[in-house]
């Protein structure tokens, strides 16, 4: 058996110092921590780790960079490929991706790529390098129109406008980022480095107009006279509900609305900010992914004595990255398995919520155990109710643009090239994918770019 | 060169009513009667929603009217003309059903009158017989009276002290006038949540078809968060993007004024630290 050198533990500030402020959890190596992870690498000629990165970045040369303390030379390679290294560093699975093909992660522990991604992108962003380089006037004239400035067309933007495109990005928010700034918390991704890795869409003369509401304040076929192609990236932030008594009491939030508050309207600082927030002595989250994981840990941080996750399946199903689960339990998060909510009581607002108790079945078509009612029923006093049981594509345009074919769960239609049933309008992103991760957003709209780029070239 | 959300106007309508024109070309460029913006104040503000009055496609500009009770509409209200919004964003929300109904009762209620404008200059532009009543609390603060007499066949006026027309509620208003002559083929409701509970069930009594513009709190105006979910017919129902009219004998309006009330707390503690500060 080989003997592999264990991983630099990537630091992470205090327990009972995180909870109570917004500031980032994970500190992130120093330049000695990183050269010695960067060194455990293999530098495996077959490059296992690429294959598992959805926009391809080349792991290995960056990795050799940093051994050698070429830390500018590590950035290019990266921006090569990921313009926005700092925020995937943050918020990538990286366990699922990249790393889980890691040779190493065979023997031991895989390389820490996602720690050394945003090492080499924070150190960039100190040294004030600028990302541009790659911008190759080739095409003139032409313009593209992208909706929604999240994670799929912050690619799309920055695909085009390196090949010379005229992009305009329309953002409904008054904010650009997308769920980067509405949803992902702040102790996890902070918003000055969101709004720092956006200087690069200025830095290639990509305009993004906020407060313009694709479907509302402008249809897509006005959009396509006046522009070459449309991208539609408009993400899935459309809560779902559970459709059980009592969900509308008061204190019963989507995860959404949740954060969003907190997030893009700063209600964690009211009233110096004027969006409130209630927050409760005894906070339920209902479901267990990292959206359930970010609410709860907001919810630790906003003040509430006990935050209990109820999920229907056991720990071991938990879609949460297991290192954000662990993040939660540290802050105290609790969780009660094998529960489902069937009501939701109380006079005015919510007091407590019915849960039935569920057990364990066959595997489903997700793979995982189905749970099934047990027929017991049990009380769980809460005041607050947070639910985060998953999203729909936002509906808005589908609906103000009927000719745009959907499937039965709201999701625009594509070919596997991203182009969607309207002539010129392509579509990436969670209103394809339905619930993906940052990464995988940004993979399709690398994707799709690419096609759009193609076609009018054709055209 | 004038600054897109700069403030053309401002007009004070009564004592605590005021009425603004702000310069947002890309929405006035879309804006159709029954739709919303979303206005966020200043930087530190929350995202509101308040309903389209007017708008002029060529000049660019869409015309706002609001009630200052809380810290969003005190600190809009303060702003001058010349001063900038922070943001605005919209035309949200579907248009109403603008048709050729035949004879139509509009209801109003305190500054929500001023709702009612554009709904019936557009129904009579199809030709509609129109009937408003509006009420106020006093004649003082009651708004756009002539502005509805102008396009309506007939305007009924109730004053909840009896300074003007008909002394009572609007709701006991349009009772009486349904008791003469129920023959409406539609109806609009517009006002504060109570109002419209009371109207809705005038309009069922006499069972007359009623649209119900809904004031529900929102975030984000767009069916990303939920805040404004409702239950109509049974099923759960976003005001931002399924409404904001509803069919009003259908709405849950108990649920929906419980809602309203969530953060009465919040705003009145924000509110009291606002004051404060005006007056230093």
């Amino acid at each position: 058996m080989v003997k592999v050198k264990p991983r630099v533990p990537i630091p992470k500030r205090p327990v009972d110092e995180r909870i109570r402020d917004f500031n980032e959890v994970i500190v992130g190596y120093d330049e000695r921590q990183a050269i010695e992870e960067a060194k455990r690498c293999l530098q495996c000629p077959s490059k296992p780790c690429v294959k598992g990165c959805p926009i391809g970045v080349d792991i290995p040369r960056f990795i050799k960079f940093i051994r050698n303390r070429e830390f500018e030379k590590a950035y290019r390679v990266l921006i090569e490929k990921c313009p926005i290294p700092a925020i995937t560093g943050r918020v990538c699975p990286q366990e699922k991706q990249c790393e889980r093909e890691c040779i190493l992660a065979k023997l031991g522990q895989p390389i820490a790529i996602g720690a050394l991604e945003r090492f080499v992108a924070d150190w960039a962003r100190e040294q004030g390098l600028e990302k541009i380089r790659h911008k190759e006037r080739r095409i003139r004239g032409r313009r593209v129109a992208v909706v929604g400035s999240g994670p799929s067309g912050i690619v799309v933007a920055l695909d085009l406008a390196r090949l010379g495109y005229e992009i305009t990005i329309f953002e409904a928010l008054h904010k650009p980022g997308g769920v980067l700034v509405y949803g992902i918390p702040e102790f996890r991704l902070p918003k000055r480095i969101v709004e720092e890795e956006l200087e690069y869409l200025k830095e290639l003369e990509v305009e993004i107009k906020l407060g313009i509401v694709a479907g509302r304040t402008i249809t897509l076929y006005q959009l396509l006279d006046e522009y070459d192609a449309v991208f539609i990236g408009a993400g899935a932030g459309h809560p779902r509900f559970l459709n059980i008594p009592g969900e509308n009491l008061n204190d019963i939030y989507s995860a959404n609305e949740f954060l969003t508050r907190v997030n893009l309207m700063k209600a964690y600082m009211f009233p110096t900010y004027d969006t409130p927030i209630h927050v409760g002595k005894r906070t339920a989250i209902i479901g267990a992914g990292n959206t359930a994981m970010d609410a709860a840990r907001t919810a630790i941080r906003l003040g509430a004595n006990e935050v209990y996750v109820l999920y229907r399946r056991t720990r071991k199903e938990m879609p949460a990255r297991r290192e954000e689960v662990i993040n939660a339990e540290e802050e105290g998060v609790k969780s009660v398995f094998l529960v489902q909510p069937i009501e939701f009581m109380g006079s005015s607002k919510v007091e407590s919520i019915k849960l039935m108790r569920m057990k364990l079945g066959e595997p489903d078509q997700t793979g995982r155990p189905k749970p099934i009612p047990t027929g017991e029923v049990i009380e769980f006093p809460a005041d607050v109710v947070i639910n985060a049981i998953g999203f729909h594509p936002n509906p808005l345009i589908p609906r103000t643009t009927p000719k745009l074919k959907t499937d039965n769960r709201g999701r625009i239609m594509t070919d596997q090239f991203g182009r969607t049933s309207i002539k010129r309008v392509y579509a990436g992103g969670d209103v394809v994918i339905g619930e993906g991760t940052v990464i995988e957003a940004m993979g399709q709209g690398r994707k799709v770019a690419k096609t759009i780029h193609l076609d009018l070239l054709r055209s | 060169m004038v600054l897109e959300y700069e403030i053309l106007e401002k007009r004070v309508l009564a004592s605590r009513i005021k009425e603004i024109r702000i310069y947002a070309p890309l929405i006035a460029k879309s804006a159709k009667a029954g739709q919303f913006v979303i206005i966020i104040p200043d930087k530190y503000g929350e995202r509101i929603p308040l309903t389209l009055v007017d708008w002029s496609r060529s000049e660019g500009w869409i015309k706002l009217v609001f009630l200052e009770t809380g810290v969003s509409t005190i600190k809009l209200g303060l702003k001058r003309v010349g001063d900038r919004v922070y943001h605005v964003v919209g035309p949200l929300g579907n248009p109403s059903k603008i048709d050729y109904y035949g004879k139509v009762l509009l209801i109003g209620g305190g500054v929500a009158n001023a709702a009612l404008y554009p709904i019936a200059r557009e129904l009579k532009r199809k030709g509609n017989y129109i009937v408003a009543a509006i009420g106020a609390r006093s004649s003082s603060v009651l708004i756009y009276e002539d502005e509805l007499r102008s396009i309506c066949d007939e305007v009924y006026v109730s004053t909840d002290d009896g300074s003007k027309g008909f002394k009572g509620y609007v709701s006991q208003l349009v009772d009486e006038l349904l008791r003469k002559n129920s023959r409406y083929d539609i109806a609009w409701i517009i006002g504060p949540a109570p109002m419209m509970r009371e109207c809705s069930k005038v309009t069922k009594k006499y069972g007359i078809k009623a649209y119900a513009s809904l004031n529900s709190l929102m975030v984000c105006g767009m069916g990303m968060c939920g805040a404004c979910r409702v239950r109509v017919g049974g099923s759960v129902k976003f005001t931002c993007i399924d409404g904001p009219e509803f069919e009003a004998h259908e709405v849950e309006w108990d649920e929906l004024i419980n809602r309203l009330n969530m953060y009465r707390e919040d705003e009145r503690k924000a509110l009291q630290i606002l004051l404060s500060r005006i007056r230093r």
